[in-house]
């Protein structure tokens, strides 16, 4: 169950993930496998998510958030949270992930 | 059947209930969603409140699926009744491992699945998100997760102000 590969784009040093309409438990090992392959092949810095498409997001958004920051951050690379709407704007920020990531909406 | 109808424009907004079982696949926490959020569209909440809802169920049959049944099958029921006063109850059930130490498992940020990046906050998010949660569980029996949320402020916001419009025959409030 590969997700399509044009959701993922690398920029410079930057990973940017689309992210899809509802990210939740169903949808996340395979937005894992992929930027963790990505991590790995590539010489990924940063990683981007961007939420344009995504309409609801539960506790599986933020797993994925916090493993891939685990991943890129011990090399000093950073991740973004950009084009959230309002109600994921305020999910990231009270579950406390604005502390190790920037949301720029 | 008449009668029934009567009592219906008194109450203003009857009992309403239903019960959904569905496999433990991952697939379906969308569909719990999406039939929760059309179960509650009859009395209008605010977009606010239908995500607030969907969340919870979301977390919950999450929890059933990977925790419950260790993402190996089984069933998972939902429970949803309106009450006539506007108040939701949702129930998810399954019968799968159950919970050991409740207490434990409601902590913030404790999870058993930290090598499948579970973020441990899934009770939280339905803490946070419904008016009040409740967690029934025995090993190897199963769990309800029982969740209530009020949506009266809504009706109360708007009717009496609708009413009141009516009875002074202006128009206005």
């Amino acid at each position: 169950m590969d997700r399509n590969m044009e959701e993922f784009a690398i920029i410079d040093n930057y990973l940017c993930i689309r992210m899809p309409g509802e990210v939740d438990h169903h949808g996340a090992a395979s937005i894992r496998e992929c930027a963790d392959r990505l991590i790995l092949d590539d010489k990924v810095k940063n990683i981007v998510f961007d939420f344009e498409d995504t309409t609801f997001m539960d506790s599986s958004g933020l797993g994925i958030i916090i493993g891939r920051y685990r991943k890129i951050s011990c090399f000093g690379g950073k991740v973004y949270a950009i084009n959230t709407n309002e109600r994921i704007g305020r999910l990231l920020k009270a579950s406390g992930m604005s502390s190790i990531i920037e949301i720029l909406a | 059947m008449e009668k029934e109808c009567a009592k219906r424009e008194v109450t203003q907004g009857m009992e309403n209930q239903i019960c959904v079982e569905f496999d433990a696949i991952s697939e379906n926490e969308g569909l719990a969603r999406v039939i929760i959020a059309a179960f509650l569209s009859r009395i209008d909440p605010t977009v606010d409140q239908v995500e607030d809802v969907k969340m919870a169920v979301s977390e919950a049959v999450t929890n059933a699926i990977i925790h419950g049944y260790g993402e190996k099958g089984g069933r998972v029921v939902m429970t949803a009744k309106l009450s006539c006063d506007g108040e939701l109850a949702v129930d998810i059930i399954d019968k799968g491992v159950g919970i050991e130490d409740i207490g434990q498992a409601m902590q913030p940020l404790f999870t058993t699945g930290a090598d499948k990046e579970r973020s441990g906050m899934g009770f939280a998010f339905m803490e946070a998100f419904m008016d009040r949660l409740e967690v029934e569980s025995s090993p190897n029996e199963g769990t309800c997760v029982h969740m209530w949320k009020s949506f009266i402020t809504g009706q109360i916001a708007s009717q009496p102000i609708l009413q009141a419009a009516v009875w002074n025959r202006s128009g206005r409030v």
